[in-house]
């Protein structure tokens, strides 16, 4: 094999980058891309939930079961939208959605309490969303519990056999934009690569250029390299802005090692693009390569990469399917060195797997780009 | 043939066209019809909230029956797995370090004279954070388990038959008990609320990808002057483009409404007809959207680049992951543009509620407005761009 030209390869880098900075929009959007999702995603996801909007059915007409619902009321997590004088109104209200929760203060409610019996009390829960539901019912039952302290015991201190006592290690206060913003640069990087490189070869394909490229000596990894070159800048720039971002303005940590990010980055980035690329050789075509590319890419690094949904409660099928998501290396791998503050020791593993990435991009990229018209 | 203002004639050939285009290509027929199963299949699995089986690290200080009965409740939960038992506290913090566990339980020493006696034993639990909502959901069952193993063992609380055993609430002791009842989902699994979501942002992505690239592609092979030269109208061909690739969006949401109540088995508890209406407008709206995408877009790349800027904040925005009601309140606002926040409160309503017309026809109408503005708009657009 020849050995490969600097000459070239730098002459093939120049007409990327200068395909590349002709089309001015693309080249805009693809910082704005990363900084405006960056932004939209710290402010809209939020895990907290608040004012969950309730119905209380009070049959029971009493101090104690107004009381009942005063707590409720001034904990904070629930706000009483309706007071319901029948169980006729329960049904519509949880169908529209209008409340998500209906209390149900039987009559004899006030009389077991005083009787120092168990006063059963129901709590009508919209499972639709399991995780809201789950949270509300959590909070319901702790706001029960202190009440029935104050009402049984009158003063008495409960027994609390056992009780938890939570400590929350690297995300303290259980930000989400802690956990969002690392991950997220991990799968905005993954679809814009692949997007970015899936037309470039494609193009030449179809404006007929490929027959001026074959004419000329450049070696295919030459091209393919060459290619390369002006797209992982873009991505280096795009990483470092979704950093600075994260920190300037969700005040995300960086507990870790800047120079073990840009390493694990760039074997990230070239196995992308490298995807891209070899997507792009592949299809022939721009249509068929994005296209390709979107499906490969768009969905799987949002749901598959361990960005919002954890991968260790997926079937096992899917969590081997994930092992050739390359975002969930580097998913963790981000977690890792912005909040753990962990570096090679721990994430030795990810890094073999973006480094096994990266070699395949790479290597299906050059495979599948032939030079020769057929 | 002329009939309200449109040559059918000259429309149906349009049409004949696209849907030759767009069938002729067996790798692109591909894409459209097995595409959407596949990824309804996997990421029906995926979009998993429950918490199931999550790794947990027990360092037991105590090293008595009743320490080791609290593993076993917590392992009989489902909700945890004890996959590692830890000898030092520097133990607990390197299997989170390694992310080999959601989090630790430290049980204390004399754990078991504690509950015996009068002061209150205190479990510790170390929660990695990384992932809050994990975290935030694991920390209320850890909890929960733990206050009813508590009164379950105590000497002070008077132990009662079948207690624990019954789920959500129910202690059996003196004062409230809150009976809980989960409605549309007793079991609270998260997939029957996510598949259908995931069935709205397929469809959605179907339909983008179908239109995007209807008039870029005219455009770049340079068939576009042919079309402006010939006597359609943009009206035309707007419908001559969006009618064809309406079928395989129908047929699409077909295959997937199947897998999901065949394979899923998602509860369908509301009218397949509305379901069908309701999905008809969302096509309509998301091929509009993907038609002025495509009309605003010089080049291929520009198209597919517009394309991520909309489809990624149609999710977020659309209460797919979130409920809408905990963003903030501007956010909310925004969220009323997105097309995809109402087909999603339609194809839950439908499936889970088996709401009707007279629930969901804020949603749907809301639909309607939205794909005949944006419809109109983009053909506006494609005159201007035809000039």
């Amino acid at each position: 094999m020849r050995p490969l030209s600097r000459t070239r390869l730098w002459a093939m880098a120049r007409k990327e980058a200068l395909h590349i900075g002709r089309d001015k929009r693309s080249l805009a959007m693809a910082f704005a891309v990363p900084a405006a999702m960056v932004l939209l995603f710290g402010y809209v996801i939020t895990f907290d939930i608040n004012d969950i909007p309730t119905a209380v059915l009070d049959q029971s007409r009493t101090s104690q079961s107004r009381d009942l619902a005063d707590a409720f009321r001034s904990a904070g997590y629930f706000r009483i939208t309706r007071q319901l004088a029948s169980d006729d109104e329960i049904a519509p209200l949880l169908t529209r959605g209008t409340v998500r929760m209906v209390l149900v203060i039987p009559p004899d409610f006030a009389k077991h309490l005083a009787a120092a019996e168990p006063a059963p009390v129901q709590c009508l829960v919209d499972g639709g969303d399991a995780n809201t539901a789950s949270i509300a019912i959590n909070y319901a039952q702790a706001i029960v519990a202190s009440y029935s302290a104050k009402a049984v015991l009158k003063g008495r201190t409960l027994p609390v056999p056992a009780r938890t006592e939570a400590r929350v290690w690297y995300n303290e206060d259980l930000k989400s934009s802690n956990m969002i913003v690392p991950g997220l640069m991990a799968t905005i990087m993954m679809i814009l690569s692949a997007l970015l490189t899936s037309l470039t070869i494609a193009r030449e394909w179809e404006r007929g250029t490929m027959e001026q490229l074959a004419a000329t000596p450049v070696h295919r990894l030459e091209v393919i390299f060459g290619k390369l070159l002006p797209y992982l800048g873009i991505g280096f720039v795009d990483i470092i802005l979704v950093a600075v971002v994260g920190g300037v303005v969700f005040a995300v940590p960086f507990r870790g090692s800047a120079l073990f990010l840009m390493v694990t980055a760039m074997l990230f980035l070239i196995g992308a693009q490298g995807l891209g690329m070899f997507i792009s050789a592949a299809a022939k075509r721009q249509f068929l390569a994005t296209q390709l590319a979107m499906i490969a890419t768009m969905l799987p690094s949002l749901l598959l990469s361990g960005l919002i949904f954890d991968l260790a409660s997926m079937p096992t099928v899917l969590q081997v399917i994930s092992l050739v998501v390359p975002a969930r290396y580097f998913v963790v791998a981000l977690r890792g060195i912005f909040l753990k503050g962990v570096g090679p020791h721990v994430l030795w593993a990810q890094a073999v797997g973006m480094l096994v990435f990266a070699a395949a991009g790479l290597g299906l990229a050059v495979r599948a780009f032939r030079k020769e018209i057929a | 043939m002329r009939l309200g203002g449109l040559d059918w004639g000259r429309l149906l050939e349009l049409m004949r066209k696209e849907l030759r285009q767009t069938l002729r290509d067996p790798q692109a027929l591909r894409v459209v019809l097995v595409a959407p199963i596949i990824q309804l299949i996997v990421f029906g699995y995926a979009v998993n909230t429950d918490i199931q089986d999550a790794n947990v690290v027990l360092f037991d200080r105590d090293h008595t029956t009743v320490s080791r009965e609290l593993g076993q409740t917590l392992t009989a939960s489902g909700h945890f797995r004890i996959v590692e038992t830890a000898d030092r506290a520097q133990d607990l913090v390197e299997a989170l370090d390694h992310g080999r566990a959601i989090f630790g339980i430290e049980v204390p020493r004399g754990f078991e004279g504690d509950l015996a006696g009068a002061t209150p034993a205190t479990v510790q639990v170390l929660v990695d954070g990384t992932m809050s909502n994990t975290a935030i959901v694991a920390q209320a069952y850890a909890s929960q388990i733990i206050l009813r193993f508590g009164q379950e063992h105590s000497a002070l609380v008077p132990a009662t038959a079948g207690t624990g055993a019954r789920g959500h609430g129910g202690t059996g002791l003196p004062g409230v008990d809150l009976r809980v009842r989960a409605w549309y989902n007793p079991n609270l699994e998260s997939r029957i609320y996510n598949v259908p979501a995931v069935m709205g942002s397929v469809m959605m992505l179907m339909s983008l990808l179908l239109t995007t690239l209807a008039v870029v592609r005219e455009r770049e092979l340079g068939t576009l002057e042919q079309l402006m030269v010939s006597p359609l109208r943009p009206v035309e061909m707007i419908l001559g483009k969006t009618v064809p690739v309406v079928g395989i969006a129908l047929l699409d949401l077909t295959i997937i409404a199947s897998v999901a109540i065949l394979w899923f088995r998602i509860p369908m508890r509301g009218s397949f007809v509305l379901l069908f209406a309701a999905s008809l407008v969302y096509i309509v709206c998301g091929l509009g959207i993907g038609l002025l995408i495509s009309t605003v877009s010089a080049t291929t790349q520009e198209a597919f680049m517009t394309m991520f800027m909309c489809f990624l904040p149609m999710m977020i925005f659309s209460g797919f992951f979130f409920p809408i009601a905990n963003m903030p309140a501007v956010f909310q606002f925004v969220s009323f543009l997105d097309p995809l926040r109402y087909y999603l409160a339609t194809v839950r309503g439908i499936f889970l509620k088996g709401a009707g017309v007279t629930v969901l026809w804020p949603q749907i109408a809301s639909l309607a407005v939205m794909g005949g503005a944006i419809l109109w708009i983009a053909s506006t657009r494609f005159r201007k761009t035809s000039v």
